[in-house]
Protein backbone atom coordinates (compact mmCIF):
# COMPACT_ATOMS: atom_id res chain seq x y z
CA UNK A 1 0.00 0.00 0.00
CA UNK A 2 1.51 3.24 -1.39
CA UNK A 3 0.75 6.90 -1.02
CA UNK A 4 0.08 7.90 -4.75
CA UNK A 5 0.90 11.99 -5.37
CA UNK A 6 0.96 13.97 -8.35
CA UNK A 7 3.71 16.88 -8.99
CA UNK A 8 2.10 20.49 -8.52
CA UNK A 9 2.53 22.63 -11.50
CA UNK A 10 5.74 24.60 -11.70
CA UNK A 11 3.20 27.70 -11.42
CA UNK A 12 1.53 26.67 -8.18
CA UNK A 13 5.32 25.73 -6.83
CA UNK A 14 7.00 28.72 -7.58
CA UNK A 15 3.63 30.60 -6.07
CA UNK A 16 3.94 28.94 -2.68
CA UNK A 17 7.89 29.55 -2.48
CA UNK A 18 6.87 33.65 -3.20
CA UNK A 19 9.14 35.08 -0.70
CA UNK A 20 11.28 32.34 -0.18
CA UNK A 21 14.83 32.34 -2.10
CA UNK A 22 16.70 29.58 -0.63
CA UNK A 23 15.45 26.53 -1.08
CA UNK A 24 16.17 22.72 0.61
CA UNK A 25 14.98 20.27 -1.74
CA UNK A 26 13.49 16.51 0.31
CA UNK A 27 12.26 13.52 -1.69
CA UNK A 28 11.44 10.05 -0.27
CA UNK A 29 12.84 6.76 -1.69
CA UNK A 30 9.76 5.20 -1.00
CA UNK A 31 6.22 5.87 -2.35
CA UNK A 32 7.19 9.38 -4.76
CA UNK A 33 10.16 7.14 -6.16
CA UNK A 34 7.76 4.46 -7.48
CA UNK A 35 5.43 6.99 -8.62
CA UNK A 36 8.19 9.22 -10.36
CA UNK A 37 7.03 12.18 -8.60
CA UNK A 38 10.02 12.50 -5.74
CA UNK A 39 12.77 10.07 -6.17
CA UNK A 40 16.57 10.89 -6.68
CA UNK A 41 15.48 12.03 -11.12
CA UNK A 42 12.77 13.82 -10.06
CA UNK A 43 14.59 15.77 -6.91
CA UNK A 44 17.41 16.78 -9.65
CA UNK A 45 15.25 18.14 -12.18
CA UNK A 46 13.18 20.09 -9.51
CA UNK A 47 16.71 22.00 -8.31
CA UNK A 48 17.11 22.85 -11.88
CA UNK A 49 13.26 24.53 -11.91
CA UNK A 50 14.31 26.29 -8.61
CA UNK A 51 17.51 27.55 -10.29
CA UNK A 52 15.95 28.75 -13.04
CA UNK A 53 13.14 30.56 -11.19
CA UNK A 54 16.05 32.55 -9.69
CA UNK A 55 16.39 30.18 -6.10
CA UNK A 56 19.16 29.08 -4.39
CA UNK A 57 19.54 25.66 -3.58
CA UNK A 58 20.98 24.86 -0.48
CA UNK A 59 21.09 21.66 -0.98
CA UNK A 60 18.72 18.20 -1.32
CA UNK A 61 18.07 14.73 -0.06
CA UNK A 62 16.51 11.79 -0.74
CA UNK A 63 15.01 10.22 2.47
CA UNK A 64 14.67 6.08 2.19
CA UNK A 65 11.12 6.30 3.90
CA UNK A 66 10.04 9.97 4.81
CA UNK A 67 7.39 8.93 6.36
CA UNK A 68 9.16 7.22 9.43
CA UNK A 69 11.88 7.70 11.65
CA UNK A 70 14.32 7.75 9.28
CA UNK A 71 13.09 11.64 8.57
CA UNK A 72 14.41 12.92 12.03
CA UNK A 73 17.81 11.16 11.15
CA UNK A 74 17.89 12.81 8.09
CA UNK A 75 16.97 16.75 9.04
CA UNK A 76 19.85 16.44 11.68
CA UNK A 77 22.67 14.51 8.73
CA UNK A 78 21.45 17.97 6.61
CA UNK A 79 21.03 20.22 9.35
CA UNK A 80 23.77 23.60 8.36
CA UNK A 81 22.42 22.91 4.29
CA UNK A 82 18.62 23.25 5.88
CA UNK A 83 19.20 26.09 8.33
CA UNK A 84 20.93 27.99 5.62
CA UNK A 85 18.30 27.67 3.70
CA UNK A 86 14.66 29.72 3.77
CA UNK A 87 12.40 26.31 3.24
CA UNK A 88 12.44 22.92 2.33
CA UNK A 89 10.40 21.54 -1.36
CA UNK A 90 8.81 18.56 -0.18
CA UNK A 91 8.64 16.05 -2.78
CA UNK A 92 7.14 13.20 -0.49
CA UNK A 93 3.71 12.62 0.53
CA UNK A 94 1.80 14.82 2.98
CA UNK A 95 3.12 12.24 5.63
CA UNK A 96 6.74 12.93 4.93
CA UNK A 97 5.75 17.10 5.14
CA UNK A 98 3.99 15.98 8.34
CA UNK A 99 7.07 14.23 9.54
CA UNK A 100 9.54 17.16 8.51
CA UNK A 101 7.36 19.37 9.98
CA UNK A 102 8.04 17.71 13.39
CA UNK A 103 11.84 17.97 13.29
CA UNK A 104 12.47 21.88 11.83
CA UNK A 105 11.25 25.35 12.23
CA UNK A 106 11.58 26.04 8.76
CA UNK A 107 8.50 26.13 6.41
CA UNK A 108 7.76 22.74 4.64
CA UNK A 109 6.33 23.44 0.77
CA UNK A 110 4.59 20.43 -0.40
CA UNK A 111 5.21 20.01 -4.28
CA UNK A 112 3.46 16.97 -4.91
CA UNK A 113 -0.49 16.71 -4.23
CA UNK A 114 -1.10 13.36 -2.26
CA UNK A 115 -4.32 11.71 -4.19
CA UNK A 116 -5.04 8.36 -2.57
CA UNK A 117 -3.94 5.63 -0.95
CA UNK A 118 -3.33 2.99 -3.60
CA UNK A 119 -1.26 -0.12 -5.15
CA UNK A 120 0.22 -0.49 -8.25
CA UNK A 121 -2.12 -3.37 -10.08
CA UNK A 122 -0.07 -3.60 -13.31
CA UNK A 123 3.51 -1.17 -13.92
CA UNK A 124 2.58 2.05 -13.80
CA UNK A 125 -0.85 1.57 -13.13
CA UNK A 126 -2.27 2.64 -9.35
CA UNK A 127 -5.23 1.65 -8.31
CA UNK A 128 -7.11 3.26 -4.56
CA UNK A 129 -7.47 0.40 -2.61
CA UNK A 130 -8.53 1.58 0.83
CA UNK A 131 -10.55 4.66 2.24
CA UNK A 132 -9.83 3.46 5.67
CA UNK A 133 -13.49 3.81 6.54
CA UNK A 134 -12.50 1.62 9.84
CA UNK A 135 -15.61 -0.65 8.98
CA UNK A 136 -14.12 -3.49 6.79
CA UNK A 137 -17.13 -5.19 4.24
CA UNK A 138 -14.77 -6.69 2.40
CA UNK A 139 -15.72 -10.23 3.95
CA UNK A 140 -19.35 -9.66 2.61
CA UNK A 141 -17.83 -8.78 -1.11
CA UNK A 142 -16.01 -11.46 -1.90
CA UNK A 143 -13.04 -9.19 -1.74
CA UNK A 144 -13.55 -6.16 -3.71
CA UNK A 145 -14.21 -2.60 -1.80
CA UNK A 146 -17.73 -0.72 -2.64
CA UNK A 147 -16.23 1.75 -0.51
CA UNK A 148 -13.23 3.08 -2.98
CA UNK A 149 -14.69 0.66 -5.98
CA UNK A 150 -17.64 2.44 -6.65
CA UNK A 151 -18.08 6.16 -7.16
CA UNK A 152 -20.62 6.76 -5.06
CA UNK A 153 -19.54 4.44 -2.33
CA UNK A 154 -22.85 2.52 -2.33
CA UNK A 155 -23.41 -0.64 -0.20
CA UNK A 156 -26.99 -1.92 -1.04
CA UNK A 157 -26.14 -3.30 -4.82
CA UNK A 158 -25.48 -0.84 -8.14
CA UNK A 159 -27.36 2.43 -9.21
CA UNK A 160 -28.87 2.82 -12.39
CA UNK A 161 -26.58 4.77 -13.82
CA UNK A 162 -23.97 1.12 -14.28
CA UNK A 163 -24.01 -0.18 -18.08
CA UNK A 164 -22.25 -3.66 -19.62
CA UNK A 165 -20.30 -3.74 -16.44
CA UNK A 166 -18.73 0.01 -16.65
CA UNK A 167 -19.25 2.94 -14.31
CA UNK A 168 -21.89 5.93 -15.53
CA UNK A 169 -18.59 8.52 -14.65
CA UNK A 170 -16.19 6.83 -17.00
CA UNK A 171 -16.72 3.93 -19.23
CA UNK A 172 -13.46 3.24 -18.73
CA UNK A 173 -13.60 2.04 -15.16
CA UNK A 174 -15.31 -1.32 -14.36
CA UNK A 175 -18.73 -1.26 -11.91
CA UNK A 176 -17.62 -2.29 -8.32
CA UNK A 177 -21.18 -4.32 -7.79
CA UNK A 178 -20.53 -6.03 -11.42
CA UNK A 179 -17.43 -7.02 -10.12
CA UNK A 180 -18.50 -8.11 -6.94
CA UNK A 181 -22.02 -9.53 -8.35
CA UNK A 182 -19.81 -11.72 -10.19
CA UNK A 183 -17.61 -13.05 -8.10
CA UNK A 184 -20.00 -14.14 -5.08
CA UNK A 185 -21.87 -15.84 -7.89
CA UNK A 186 -19.01 -17.56 -8.15
CA UNK A 187 -18.01 -18.58 -4.73
CA UNK A 188 -21.44 -19.63 -4.27
CA UNK A 189 -22.22 -16.43 -2.12
CA UNK A 190 -24.74 -14.15 -3.31
CA UNK A 191 -26.73 -14.53 -0.40
CA UNK A 192 -23.91 -11.64 0.86
CA UNK A 193 -25.40 -9.56 -1.32
CA UNK A 194 -29.27 -9.80 -0.74
CA UNK A 195 -28.38 -8.69 2.81
CA UNK A 196 -29.40 -5.35 3.72
CA UNK A 197 -26.38 -3.09 4.43
CA UNK A 198 -27.12 -0.55 7.02
CA UNK A 199 -26.23 3.15 6.91
CA UNK A 200 -22.51 3.66 7.69
CA UNK A 201 -21.08 5.26 10.67
CA UNK A 202 -18.48 7.94 9.44
CA UNK A 203 -17.28 8.66 13.23
CA UNK A 204 -16.19 4.83 14.19
CA UNK A 205 -12.97 7.05 14.94
CA UNK A 206 -14.02 10.46 16.02
CA UNK A 207 -12.22 13.14 13.59
CA UNK A 208 -9.30 14.09 14.34
CA UNK A 209 -8.53 10.59 13.73
CA UNK A 210 -5.95 8.79 16.15
CA UNK A 211 -5.62 6.08 18.38
CA UNK A 212 -3.55 5.16 21.03
CA UNK A 213 -2.43 1.19 21.12
CA UNK A 214 -1.51 0.35 24.70
CA UNK B 1 -54.98 10.76 5.18
CA UNK B 2 -54.16 8.32 2.04
CA UNK B 3 -52.81 9.51 -0.60
CA UNK B 4 -54.31 9.09 -3.63
CA UNK B 5 -51.61 8.19 -5.89
CA UNK B 6 -51.71 5.27 -3.46
CA UNK B 7 -55.39 5.04 -3.84
CA UNK B 8 -54.95 4.62 -7.04
CA UNK B 9 -52.05 2.22 -6.88
CA UNK B 10 -54.29 0.07 -4.76
CA UNK B 11 -57.41 0.28 -6.68
CA UNK B 12 -56.15 -1.53 -9.59
CA UNK B 13 -56.97 0.98 -12.44
CA UNK B 14 -54.08 1.49 -14.90
CA UNK B 15 -52.07 4.47 -12.97
CA UNK B 16 -50.37 7.47 -14.77
CA UNK B 17 -47.85 9.41 -13.63
CA UNK B 18 -45.77 11.75 -15.42
CA UNK B 19 -43.20 14.36 -14.31
CA UNK B 20 -42.09 18.34 -14.56
CA UNK B 21 -38.77 19.15 -14.22
CA UNK B 22 -38.29 22.53 -11.65
CA UNK B 23 -36.38 25.46 -13.56
CA UNK B 24 -33.08 26.98 -13.32
CA UNK B 25 -33.75 30.01 -11.60
CA UNK B 26 -36.75 30.98 -9.82
CA UNK B 27 -39.50 31.67 -12.75
CA UNK B 28 -41.71 29.49 -12.28
CA UNK B 29 -43.83 30.24 -14.90
CA UNK B 30 -43.13 26.89 -17.37
CA UNK B 31 -42.97 24.64 -14.64
CA UNK B 32 -46.52 26.24 -13.57
CA UNK B 33 -47.83 25.59 -16.75
CA UNK B 34 -46.92 22.27 -17.01
CA UNK B 35 -48.27 21.14 -13.65
CA UNK B 36 -51.99 23.11 -14.84
CA UNK B 37 -51.34 20.82 -17.94
CA UNK B 38 -51.12 17.68 -16.30
CA UNK B 39 -52.39 18.03 -12.79
CA UNK B 40 -55.87 16.64 -13.67
CA UNK B 41 -54.91 14.18 -16.55
CA UNK B 42 -52.91 12.05 -14.37
CA UNK B 43 -52.86 10.62 -11.15
CA UNK B 44 -49.40 11.95 -9.77
CA UNK B 45 -46.84 14.52 -11.31
CA UNK B 46 -43.10 13.84 -10.60
CA UNK B 47 -40.59 16.45 -9.54
CA UNK B 48 -37.31 15.93 -10.30
CA UNK B 49 -34.43 16.21 -7.97
CA UNK B 50 -32.16 18.71 -9.42
CA UNK B 51 -31.84 15.66 -12.66
CA UNK B 52 -28.79 14.56 -13.71
CA UNK B 53 -27.14 16.48 -11.22
CA UNK B 54 -27.64 20.33 -12.32
CA UNK B 55 -28.78 22.28 -10.14
CA UNK B 56 -32.09 23.35 -10.46
CA UNK B 57 -35.57 24.82 -8.31
CA UNK B 58 -35.95 21.86 -5.19
CA UNK B 59 -38.44 18.85 -5.85
CA UNK B 60 -39.66 20.17 -2.50
CA UNK B 61 -40.51 23.35 -3.74
CA UNK B 62 -42.17 22.12 -6.68
CA UNK B 63 -44.02 19.44 -5.22
CA UNK B 64 -45.84 22.47 -3.00
CA UNK B 65 -46.13 24.22 -5.96
CA UNK B 66 -48.14 20.97 -7.35
CA UNK B 67 -50.20 20.71 -4.02
CA UNK B 68 -51.41 24.57 -4.44
CA UNK B 69 -52.66 24.04 -7.45
CA UNK B 70 -54.94 21.00 -6.27
CA UNK B 71 -52.99 18.02 -7.95
CA UNK B 72 -50.78 15.06 -6.61
CA UNK B 73 -47.27 14.98 -6.81
CA UNK B 74 -44.32 12.47 -6.01
CA UNK B 75 -41.46 13.76 -4.41
CA UNK B 76 -38.57 12.82 -5.76
CA UNK B 77 -35.91 12.54 -3.95
CA UNK B 78 -32.04 11.94 -4.25
CA UNK B 79 -29.42 10.88 -1.71
CA UNK B 80 -26.38 12.75 -4.06
CA UNK B 81 -27.38 16.15 -1.94
CA UNK B 82 -28.11 15.50 1.59
CA UNK B 83 -26.92 13.54 4.49
CA UNK B 84 -29.15 11.67 6.80
CA UNK B 85 -29.94 14.33 9.11
CA UNK B 86 -31.08 16.97 5.64
CA UNK B 87 -32.77 13.73 4.13
CA UNK B 88 -35.11 13.02 7.16
CA UNK B 89 -35.91 16.89 7.97
CA UNK B 90 -37.26 17.46 4.55
CA UNK B 91 -38.83 14.25 4.43
CA UNK B 92 -40.51 16.16 8.12
CA UNK B 93 -40.89 19.20 6.08
CA UNK B 94 -42.33 17.74 3.25
CA UNK B 95 -45.00 15.25 5.18
CA UNK B 96 -46.08 18.59 7.27
CA UNK B 97 -47.08 20.43 3.63
CA UNK B 98 -48.92 17.78 2.21
CA UNK B 99 -46.57 15.84 0.42
CA UNK B 100 -47.26 11.97 0.45
CA UNK B 101 -45.49 10.36 -1.98
CA UNK B 102 -42.01 10.18 -1.63
CA UNK B 103 -39.98 8.18 -4.87
CA UNK B 104 -36.40 7.14 -3.56
CA UNK B 105 -33.04 7.54 -5.70
CA UNK B 106 -29.38 7.41 -5.34
CA UNK B 107 -29.34 9.94 -7.74
CA UNK B 108 -26.43 10.64 -10.59
CA UNK B 109 -23.17 11.00 -10.06
CA UNK B 110 -22.11 14.76 -9.48
CA UNK B 111 -19.41 14.77 -12.09
CA UNK B 112 -22.15 14.26 -14.61
CA UNK B 113 -23.92 17.41 -14.08
CA UNK B 114 -23.20 21.36 -13.70
CA UNK B 115 -21.25 21.99 -10.66
CA UNK B 116 -18.68 18.97 -11.06
CA UNK B 117 -16.16 20.07 -8.54
CA UNK B 118 -19.23 19.62 -5.17
CA UNK B 119 -19.10 16.56 -2.84
CA UNK B 120 -21.16 13.67 -3.80
CA UNK B 121 -23.15 13.13 -0.06
CA UNK B 122 -24.17 9.78 -0.93
CA UNK B 123 -24.50 9.02 3.20
CA UNK B 124 -27.39 6.78 2.40
CA UNK B 125 -28.15 4.89 -0.34
CA UNK B 126 -31.97 4.46 -1.94
CA UNK B 127 -32.39 1.04 0.13
CA UNK B 128 -31.43 2.92 3.28
CA UNK B 129 -33.87 6.04 2.22
CA UNK B 130 -36.66 3.71 1.86
CA UNK B 131 -36.01 2.01 5.45
CA UNK B 132 -35.29 5.53 6.83
CA UNK B 133 -38.88 6.45 5.84
CA UNK B 134 -40.77 3.06 7.39
CA UNK B 135 -38.60 4.01 10.55
CA UNK B 136 -40.24 7.22 10.63
CA UNK B 137 -43.56 5.79 9.46
CA UNK B 138 -43.19 4.04 12.91
CA UNK B 139 -42.42 7.36 14.78
CA UNK B 140 -38.66 7.32 14.96
CA UNK B 141 -36.33 8.74 13.40
CA UNK B 142 -32.45 7.30 12.49
CA UNK B 143 -30.67 8.15 15.79
CA UNK B 144 -33.31 6.41 17.38
CA UNK B 145 -34.96 8.85 18.97
CA UNK B 146 -39.00 9.30 19.14
CA UNK B 147 -40.90 11.58 16.39
CA UNK B 148 -42.97 14.31 18.30
CA UNK B 149 -45.88 13.67 15.13
CA UNK B 150 -44.84 10.67 12.48
CA UNK B 151 -44.79 10.53 8.91
CA UNK B 152 -46.69 8.67 6.52
CA UNK B 153 -45.61 8.34 3.10
CA UNK B 154 -46.13 6.38 -0.10
CA UNK B 155 -42.63 5.06 -0.93
CA UNK B 156 -41.50 3.87 -4.26
CA UNK B 157 -38.08 3.48 -6.00
CA UNK B 158 -37.01 3.10 -9.77
CA UNK B 159 -36.22 -0.15 -11.78
CA UNK B 160 -33.83 -0.50 -14.80
CA UNK B 161 -35.60 -4.02 -16.57
CA UNK B 162 -33.06 -3.64 -19.68
CA UNK B 163 -30.11 -3.07 -17.56
CA UNK B 164 -26.99 -5.23 -18.74
CA UNK B 165 -26.18 -7.31 -16.83
CA UNK B 166 -29.27 -7.78 -15.28
CA UNK B 167 -29.41 -9.84 -12.33
CA UNK B 168 -27.46 -7.29 -9.92
CA UNK B 169 -30.25 -4.96 -10.62
CA UNK B 170 -32.91 -7.51 -9.77
CA UNK B 171 -31.42 -8.26 -6.54
CA UNK B 172 -31.47 -4.75 -5.67
CA UNK B 173 -34.54 -4.67 -6.83
CA UNK B 174 -35.74 -6.96 -4.04
CA UNK B 175 -33.81 -5.35 -1.58
CA UNK B 176 -36.27 -2.43 -2.49
CA UNK B 177 -39.30 -4.43 -2.04
CA UNK B 178 -38.20 -5.59 1.03
CA UNK B 179 -37.04 -1.69 2.11
CA UNK B 180 -40.76 -1.15 1.90
CA UNK B 181 -40.83 0.38 -1.77
CA UNK B 182 -44.65 0.30 -2.55
CA UNK B 183 -44.19 0.60 -6.27
CA UNK B 184 -41.60 1.32 -9.09
CA UNK B 185 -41.17 3.36 -11.94
CA UNK B 186 -39.27 1.69 -14.28
CA UNK B 187 -36.11 3.37 -16.34
CA UNK B 188 -37.48 3.97 -20.41
CA UNK B 189 -38.59 0.24 -21.69
CA UNK B 190 -39.49 0.58 -25.67
CA UNK B 191 -38.82 -3.19 -25.95
CA UNK B 192 -42.28 -4.78 -24.62
CA UNK B 193 -41.18 -8.31 -25.09
CA UNK B 194 -38.10 -7.82 -22.58
CA UNK B 195 -40.29 -5.73 -20.42
CA UNK B 196 -43.13 -8.50 -20.57
CA UNK B 197 -40.02 -11.23 -19.42
CA UNK B 198 -39.14 -8.42 -16.17
CA UNK B 199 -42.79 -8.58 -15.56
CA UNK B 200 -43.27 -12.32 -15.57
CA UNK B 201 -40.56 -12.22 -12.59
CA UNK B 202 -41.66 -9.07 -11.01
CA UNK B 203 -45.23 -9.61 -10.50
CA UNK B 204 -44.23 -12.59 -7.88
CA UNK B 205 -43.39 -9.02 -5.46
CA UNK B 206 -46.08 -7.28 -3.53
CA UNK B 207 -45.60 -4.18 -5.13
CA UNK B 208 -46.70 -1.92 -8.14
CA UNK B 209 -45.01 -1.42 -11.51
CA UNK B 210 -45.15 1.64 -13.86
CA UNK B 211 -43.55 1.12 -17.38
CA UNK B 212 -41.46 4.56 -18.03
CA UNK B 213 -42.05 5.64 -21.28
CA UNK B 214 -40.05 8.44 -22.54
CA UNK B 215 -41.03 10.23 -25.42
CA UNK B 216 -38.79 9.75 -28.67
CA UNK B 217 -38.69 13.28 -30.15
CA UNK B 218 -36.32 11.91 -32.99
CA UNK B 219 -34.34 9.18 -34.71
CA UNK B 220 -31.00 10.62 -33.22
CA UNK B 221 -32.45 10.86 -30.03
CA UNK B 222 -33.64 7.34 -30.32
CA UNK B 223 -30.00 6.32 -31.34
CA UNK B 224 -28.35 8.40 -29.05
CA UNK B 225 -30.16 6.87 -26.14
CA UNK B 226 -29.88 3.39 -27.36
CA UNK B 227 -26.02 3.52 -27.29
CA UNK B 228 -25.47 5.93 -24.61
CA UNK B 229 -28.11 5.91 -22.35
CA UNK B 230 -27.23 3.32 -19.31
CA UNK B 231 -30.40 0.73 -19.18
CA UNK B 232 -31.98 1.94 -22.24
CA UNK B 233 -32.55 -0.23 -25.49
CA UNK B 234 -34.30 0.97 -28.34
CA UNK B 235 -35.14 -1.86 -30.23
CA UNK B 236 -33.40 -0.66 -34.52
CA UNK B 237 -37.40 -1.40 -35.75
CA UNK B 238 -38.17 1.74 -33.68
CA UNK B 239 -35.05 3.99 -34.74
CA UNK B 240 -35.87 2.74 -38.21
CA UNK B 241 -39.51 3.24 -37.95
CA UNK B 242 -38.59 7.54 -36.27
CA UNK B 243 -35.91 7.33 -39.64
CA UNK B 244 -38.41 6.79 -42.21
CA UNK B 245 -40.82 10.14 -41.48
CA UNK B 246 -39.31 13.18 -42.22
CA UNK B 247 -37.72 15.54 -39.67
CA UNK B 248 -40.62 17.80 -39.00
CA UNK B 249 -43.09 14.58 -38.05
CA UNK B 250 -40.72 13.15 -36.01
CA UNK B 251 -42.64 14.25 -32.63
CA UNK B 252 -45.97 13.19 -34.11
CA UNK B 253 -44.14 9.42 -34.63
CA UNK B 254 -42.92 9.24 -30.95
CA UNK B 255 -45.78 10.83 -29.75
CA UNK B 256 -47.77 7.66 -31.83
CA UNK B 257 -44.83 5.10 -30.69
CA UNK B 258 -45.59 6.05 -26.69
CA UNK B 259 -48.97 5.73 -27.22
CA UNK B 260 -49.39 3.18 -28.50
CA UNK B 261 -47.09 1.22 -26.48
CA UNK B 262 -48.87 2.38 -23.62
CA UNK B 263 -51.70 1.06 -25.22
CA UNK B 264 -50.30 -2.26 -25.54
CA UNK B 265 -49.42 -1.95 -21.88
CA UNK B 266 -52.77 -1.73 -20.66
CA UNK B 267 -54.56 -3.77 -23.04
CA UNK B 268 -52.68 -6.61 -22.01
CA UNK B 269 -52.30 -5.95 -18.32
CA UNK B 270 -48.42 -6.14 -19.21
CA UNK B 271 -47.94 -3.84 -15.44
CA UNK B 272 -49.92 -1.74 -13.18
CA UNK B 273 -49.32 2.09 -15.43
CA UNK B 274 -47.13 3.79 -17.23
CA UNK B 275 -44.86 6.91 -15.82
CA UNK B 276 -44.68 9.00 -19.15
CA UNK B 277 -41.44 11.56 -18.79
CA UNK B 278 -41.43 13.61 -22.08
CA UNK B 279 -38.33 15.11 -20.86
CA UNK B 280 -38.47 19.37 -21.81
CA UNK B 281 -41.73 18.34 -24.47
CA UNK B 282 -44.33 18.08 -21.09
CA UNK B 283 -46.85 20.23 -23.98
CA UNK B 284 -47.28 16.99 -25.71
CA UNK B 285 -47.99 14.52 -22.43
CA UNK B 286 -51.83 15.08 -23.25
CA UNK B 287 -51.26 13.96 -26.64
CA UNK B 288 -49.23 10.98 -25.78
CA UNK B 289 -52.18 10.23 -23.69
CA UNK B 290 -54.85 10.62 -26.55
CA UNK B 291 -52.81 8.28 -28.64
CA UNK B 292 -52.95 5.55 -25.66
CA UNK B 293 -56.92 6.05 -26.17
CA UNK B 294 -56.78 7.40 -22.27
CA UNK B 295 -58.19 10.83 -22.45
Amino acid sequence: MKAITRQKSIEDIQESLEGLDRIFVVGCGTCTTMTKTGGVEQVEEMKERLQEMGKRVTGSTVIPTACDDMTEEAMKENEQFIRSADAILSMSCALGVHRMNLYIDKPVIPAVDTLFIGVEETPGYFREACAQCGQCILGQTAGICPITACHKGLVNGPCGGTNNGKCEVDKDKDCAWTLIYNRLKEQGRLDLMRRYQPPRNHHIVLKPRSVKIT
Amino acid sequence: MVSRFKEALESGKFVITSEVAPPKGTNLEKMMHHIDLLKDKVDALNITDHQSSVMRFPSLGGALAVIEKGGEPVMQMTCRDRNRIALEADLLFAYSRGVKNVLCLTGDAVPVGDHKEAKGVFDLDSVQLLKTIRQMMDGQDLGGNNLDGAVEFCAGAIVTPEAQPIEPQLIKFEKKIEAGAEFFQTQAIYDLENFTKFMDYAREFKTKILAGIVLLSSARMARYMTENVPGIFVPQELIDEMSAVPKEEMLAKGIEIAGRTIAALKKDAICDGVHIMAIGKEEVVPDILAAAGLS
